[in-house]
């Protein structure tokens, strides 16, 4: 591989890279066909500003009602030592959960170099994995390489070691009613876990001990119906597992993407930015728009574009090969004569445009 | 695909140089001695031409024996037909009544054995050994009850309809092909998720999920996939309860009466005939689903096969293939249509039909026009595994798939985003790496097709 | 999706205004339905905020809550909120029919009319289902006792909500999907979840065009979000301090009205939505089904209000009879509406005949008395030959009936560059000569599909207590305990 970090860092305009978290590193797996995400997320540059800088912010607020009703959630889960969520893991799962220990391996004070941080995981770890001891670890600094560079997971979970095997707990704020949850709320908190998943399977690895010490079981814990009590769900991440490693694996590959890319691009903020941007080919569609940062800036440029794309997948599907609305409604009502190789969607199309007005005219 | 897979215990090693045959006898004689260890029920998972029907009749004629009435229940006329003609045929002493709906018009494999009763109604086969109808008959009966029952392709079955036969019986023996294709309904269904007797789940899981102590057994060796597809199929889609192939890599062989043109119909026939398997790449292009030349393609190397005069030579013998053993699959009804017209009077007698209806058959040689081909994103319906399980598993000899170029650019960008409903098992295995991993092995029998290139 | 939906967004999206997709109309819209557009507070599975509700556009009722952690002023919120609903219900029900006995001679009976209540999205109605899970197991006594009128409604919301579910119901109906019906925009279908968007690419303000006014309504400032889901920075600037003034002033004050005074400003702009959409609705002619459909939720009302002081609340999940059934109930629908609409509507039937699955064209040919002497008795079996340039991908055999008048039916013979030669075998009168009027004449327009309505017969389930052994036996009978009473709603 070559080392792109040179090039990365051109990209990034000097800024330093931003920090991948759970959060950013799922979202990977979520548009991989899009070769300006890759770009921008393997040089860690920061999509949210430049979003802003373009005159498009990403529109993903939070309210402090969430906000605050997560953090209280957690809190009281986590309460003496995880004792809500020991009773829980007993009672709800059946487990037989012995007396366990509780590490809370959050600096306390001072602001301790997360290299520091992510050695104290490493050793408490090691330690669990040699004795089998039972362990409730709370705030563990992960790292986990992106696209040849480390980055940092510092999740709000807790590992739990149960026989030896490690389970990663992941506390999350929505609702399980009468045991369903919103079912892409749970898909992005299996994402989120299987980031951890597979952290602490590196981590496990580098210690010398087999990764699969690490369950592919999460143990999900919720607020149960309308209460505030706890509920746990175990979830076999092991789908998300494996397109996450299938895309860790392709980001790797970046520097195909860049080596496409002119020599002295960069997305420093400033008047040439919009046009920087576009040189990286975009393949937006409208799923975007609740994960990527870009998605609003992409939208504008496939609708201005008149791309098809931009009215939903499906929607270009059923346009076989066309990619542009003109060109679409030009075969359709037969000013355009179609190439060789549109001549079938053509011909479907023409069918369509005159069985619409067929049947607009009041016709059979 | 089913996912009690998971919790099943390792399967028995395959690799130890038994004999197939012996191995697949001791599976069946296992099966057999369950019926009699006082199980409710007994789960049967058989992999593509793992001898399922014959384990059926078997397993029917040894119930018989042992003086047990029994309902045999099977999910399409063609399948109730076909087990009628099996069991008429191999034990002509069981009395056997066949019960359908008003409209049945009784098939030539039925009336060769005038022995069998066919019926409307089931007080009119009381006296019958076995009886046997499909689901959606049985479902009419409001009572009558079987001490024994026999449910054949039971993976394809959802459980709301074992819901409505279950009373009927009082011990079964469920036998089914976990790779198929999955249920499927025409409204939304995700009020169910999650429920262990979910309607949308198929009847076989619904039972485990309830039954968990059943006894399960696994057909360890496939009798119809030649050695060169056991091992392709069985890792991609049966990755935790591999099943090998009964005849070896020369028990085999596909060869052809007429010599070639050196089309490249011809080269994709050859490569077929001699490895088993053929990539007929077209150009990559995105298209409509009917995509012209794709449909020209997969009907003419059908119709250049059987020109070509080819001849089986297998463990059954020396035969020709004619157009009764020739099937083609796609995976929606329109490329069907638009492949039948296609094929011309060539093609007479050729099956055409998706990946639904071509479940529990069998030829000699498939042509498959791949459900990726000339898309540009891949839908859950496209990547359901299942669906290419059904497609690239029906042949004894030989299997040749049509697809445009870009298949694996389309997997590599696919997004994930799969909603996770709570409570639901985890399917294996994953479309998206059965997809990747029929397509690895595919590539090594590539034969680049004529087509026009994108304009 | 289909290509002709399709094709209608792009000449939408190419027009800068919406495309109809349907020439008439494909569900009731009441004369008073009851609307309400809900709020609900972030971060909580089913706390409700506010609701604005009512029958008239210009009598719009608020209720609110003005600390929406507070259990008892959600429980004061659901009684008043209940009330009018339950009010709705009972004044929507209309003089009673008296109709036909059954077959075992029980009488029967049908309301006139039946309640429809309407919200702004799918969201509105999975927060209506949730609100109604947490309050139709409530007590009216014991230590948390709750209004009478809380678990009547939460049932009824229930019952609302699973009606919803079913293809072709109008008692429910979310505004977006009933919109999304009749007009293609110009923009992708998720897009098409905001009303003020969708309803902007439909009937643009004036001196805006579709894209303009969608663009507007993208603004959460300029346009609140039609819930249930608040615009975090409302939450955060204007909700999160008006409700803290609240909790220091308490009821009564000054601070409460301002705190209903900022709510009503998100909720205002989509009441009006609604009646704007209400109105283009009721614009449309309505399509021939839909009497017989809204005759079958009037049924359905009538069963589950005849029925309600003998029933359990619904149970929290469907047991395994229950879930088959509603099932087959919601598939058998299903097959029917979609049938309906294509008998109903040309545009509809359009996306059959562009799948191939029905032609339309001219009559060329017409035998009308040709007879088929080959059994045991003539029959009446005229021949028909149809021009058509439509895409025809039936197979030889097919059995098809004609689009206008599905009695008519046919049987495909022949299939070619000629047209497609039908041999009509039903629908022309008992005799040997057809009845007049009933088969086509040379040069007339016709249409011909295979689809049908009320193909998917009806089905047998066992009763609960004869659940199987293989769907886990019977399941244990609901009754009401104090857990449910108790249930934190918190």
């Amino acid at each position: 591989m070559i080392d792109t970090a040179p090039d990365l860092e051109r990209l990034r305009g000097g800024a330093p890279p931003r920090n991948h978290d759970a959060r950013t590193i799922a979202a990977l797996t979520s548009n991989p066909g899009c070769a300006r995400r890759g770009v921008l997320d393997a040089a860690g540059v920061d999509k949210d500003a430049v979003a802003r800088e373009l005159g498009f912010p990403a529109p993903f607020g939070q309210s402090q009602f969430a906000i605050t009703r997560g953090n209280a959630f957690e809190a009281q889960v986590k309460a003496d030592g995880g004792a809500e969520l020991l009773a829980l893991l007993r009672d709800h799962l059946g487990l037989d959960v012995p007396e366990v220990a509780y590490d809370d391996l959050e600096v306390v004070a001072g602001d301790e170099g997360r290299e520091l941080r992510h050695s104290r995981t490493r050793r408490l770890i090691a330690r669990a994995l040699e004795t089998g001891a039972g362990t409730l670890f709370d705030h563990p600094l992960l790292r986990l390489e992106i696209a040849g560079s480390p980055a940092y997971l510092e999740p709000d979970v807790i590992a739990f070691q149960l026989a030896g095997r490690l389970h990663v707990i992941e506390i999350k704020s929505f609702a399980v009613v009468d045991g369903q949850a919103e079912p892409e709320q749970v898909a992005a908190a299996a994402r989120q876990a299987a980031v951890y998943v597979l952290a602490l399977r590196r981590l496990v690895a580098e210690l010398g001990h087999d990764p699969e010490r690490v369950s592919h079981e999460v143990i999900l814990v919720c607020p149960e119906n309308f209460s505030n009590r706890p509920t746990a769900t175990p979830i076999d991440v092991r789908p998300q597992l494996a397109v996450l490693g299938r895309q860790l694996a392709r980001l790797t590959r970046v520097d195909e993407l860049l080596a496409e890319l002119p020599d002295d691009l960069t997305f420093e903020p400033g008047a040439t930015l919009a046009a920087s941007v576009r040189t990286v080919k975009a393949r937006y569609a409208p799923e975007c728009i609740s994960g990527c940062e870009m998605a609003l800036f992409c939208r504008d440029e496939a609708r201005a574009c008149g791309e098809t794309g931009a009215l939903g997948r499906s929607v270009r599907d059923d346009l076989g090969g066309i990619d542009t609305i003109g060109t679409a409604l030009a075969l359709a009502d037969g000013s355009l004569a179609p190439s060789d190789d549109l001549a079938e969607t053509a011909e479907q199309l023409r069918a369509a445009s005159r069985l619409r007005a067929e049947a607009l005219r009041g016709g059979v | 695909m089913t996912e009690h897979v998971n919790r099943r215990p390792a399967p028995v090693g395959s690799a130890d140089g038994q004999d197939p045959a012996r191995e697949a006898t001791r599976a069946v004689e296992n099966v057999l001695a369950d019926l009699g260890g006082g199980h409710r029920g007994v789960v049967v998972d058989s992999p593509p031409g793992a001898g399922k029907s014959t384990l059926v009749v078997r397993a029917a004629a040894h119930l018989a024996a042992a003086g047990e009435r029994l309902m045999i229940v099977a999910q399409t006329n063609e399948q109730v037909d076909d087990l009628i003609d099996r069991i008429a045929g191999r034990h002509p002493a069981i009395t056997l009544g066949r019960l359908s709906a008003s409209g049945y018009v009784a098939s030539e494999r039925v009336l060769a054995h005038p022995a069998v009763r066919v019926a409307q109604k089931a007080d009119d086969l009381a006296e019958h050994t076995i009886v046997i109808a499909t689901a959606a008959k049985w479902a009419t009966l409001a009572d009558g009850s079987w001490p024994w029952a026999i449910v054949d392709e039971a993976y394809q079955m959802r459980s709301d309809m074992l819901l409505r036969i279950a009373g009927r019986f009082e011990r079964a023996l469920f036998v089914g092909d976990p790779g198929q294709l999955d249920p499927f309904s025409t409204v939304e269904v995700e009020r169910w998720a999650g429920l262990t007797w979910d309607p949308m789940r198929s009847a076989v899981s619904v039972l485990l999920a309830h039954n968990p102590d059943l006894p399960v057994h696994r057909l360890p060796v496939s009798w119809r996939l030649p050695a060169s597809a056991a091992p392709v199929v069985s890792d991609a889609f049966y990755p935790f309860t591999g099943f090998r192939a009964g005849t070896g890599h020369d028990d085999r062989r596909l060869e052809f009466q007429a010599g070639g043109m050196g089309t490249t119909y011809d080269r994709a026939v050859d490569e077929a005939a001699a490895t088993g398997w053929a990539l007929y790449e077209l150009p990559a292009r995105h298209t409509l689903r009917t995509d012209a030349e794709a449909v020209r393609a997969t009907a003419a190397l059908a119709v250049r096969l059987l020109q070509r005069g080819p001849v089986a030579h297998s463990e059954h013998g020396t035969n020709p293939v004619d157009a009764s053993r020739v099937a083609i699959g796609a995976a929606h009804r329109d490329q069907v249509t638009a492949i039948r017209a296609a094929l011309g009077p060539h093609g007479n007698g050729i099956t055409v039909d998706t990946a639904n209806r071509l479940q529990g058959r069998e030829y000699d040689v498939t042509v498959v026009l791949h459900p990726l081909s000339g898309r540009r994103d891949a839908t859950a319906f496209h990547l359901e595994s299942g669906r290419l399980c059904v497609l690239t598993s029906r042949h004894r000899h030989a299997c040749v798939v049509v697809a445009r170029a870009g298949i694996p650019e389309l997997l590599d960008a696919h997004p994930s985003a799969e909603p996770v409903h709570l409570g639901v098992p985890v399917k294996f295995p994953d479309g998206w790496e059965a997809n990747q991993s029929v397509l690895a092995h595919l590539a090594r029998h590539r034969v680049p097709g004529e087509g026009s290139s994108p304009g | 999706m289909s290509a002709l939906s399709s094709l209608a967004r792009l000449e939408a999206a190419a027009a800068g205004v919406a495309q109809p997709l349907a020439t008439v109309r494909h569900c009731h819209v009441s004369d008073r339905p009851l609307v309400l557009v809900p709020l609900k507070l972030a971060g909580e599975a089913a706390a409700p905020l506010a609701v604005m509700v009512g029958g008239e556009p210009d009598d719009p009722t608020t209720l609110i809550v003005p600390q929406p952690r507070n259990r008892d002023l959600r429980f004061a919120f659901a009684s008043a909120l209940a009330k009018i609903v339950l009010n709705h219900i009972e004044a929507g029900r209309g003089a009673v029919e008296e109709l036909p006995p059954g077959k075992d001679g029980e009488e029967r009976i049908r309301y006139g009319d039946a309640p429809q209540l309407l919200v702004p999205n799918l969201g509105g109605v999975a927060f209506l289902r949730l609100l109604g899970r947490s309050t139709r197991f409530r007590s009216t006594e014991g230590p948390y006792a709750v209004d009478a009128a809380v678990p009547v409604f939460g049932r009824w919301l229930t019952w609302f909500a699973d009606r919803h579910d079913h293809p072709g119901s109008s008692l429910m109906g979310a505004m977006t999907q009933l919109l999304r019906l009749h007009w293609a925009t110009g923009q992708s279908s998720l897009e098409d979840g905001n009303l003020a968007a969708l309803l902007g690419w439909i009937d643009p303000p004036d001196g805006l065009d579709g894209p303009a006014a969608a663009a507007r309504a993208e603004d959460p400032v300029v346009s609140p979000p039609a819930g249930p889901a608040t615009d975090p920075t409302f939450d955060n600037e204007v909700l999160a301090p008006a409700i803290a003034a609240y909790d220091r002033s308490g009821p009564g004050s000054a601070a409460e009205e301002r705190l209903r005074a900022a709510l009503t400003s998100q909720l205002a702009p989509t009441w009006d939505l609604m009646w704007r959409a209400v109105g283009l609705l009721r614009a449309l002619p309505e399509g021939a089904s839909v009497r017989g459909r809204w005759e079958r939720d009037r049924d359905a009302f009538t069963y589950y209000h005849q029925t309600f002081g003998e029933a359990y609340p619904q149970p929290r999940r469907d047991p395994p009879v229950r879930a088959a059934r509603r099932l087959h109930d919601l598939e058998r629908a299903q097959d029917a509406y979609d049938a309906q609409r294509a008998f109903d509507d040309p545009l509809v039937m359009a996306e059959h005949r562009l799948a191939g699955q029905a032609f339309g064209g001219v009559v060329t040919d017409c035998d009308p008395t040709r007879l088929d002497e080959t059994g045991k008795r003539p029959k009446l079996r005229p021949h028909l030959r149809v021009s058509t340039a439509d895409p025809v991908r039936l197979d030889v055999g097919t059995t098809v009936c004609s689009a206008a008048r599905p009695a008519l039916k046919g049987r495909i013979v022949e299939l070619g560059d000629g047209g497609v030669l039908l041999e009509l075998t039903g629908g022309m009168g008992r005799k040997l000569t057809p009845e007049p009027g009933a088969v086509p004449r040379v040069g007339d327009r016709v249409c011909f599909t295979s689809l049908t309505d009320g193909s998917f017969g009806a089905a047998k389930f066992p009763d609960r207590e004869n659940t199987p052994w293989t769907h886990g036996g019977p399941p244990e009978e609901y009754a009401p305990t104090e857990d449910d009473a108790d249930e934190d709603w918190s």
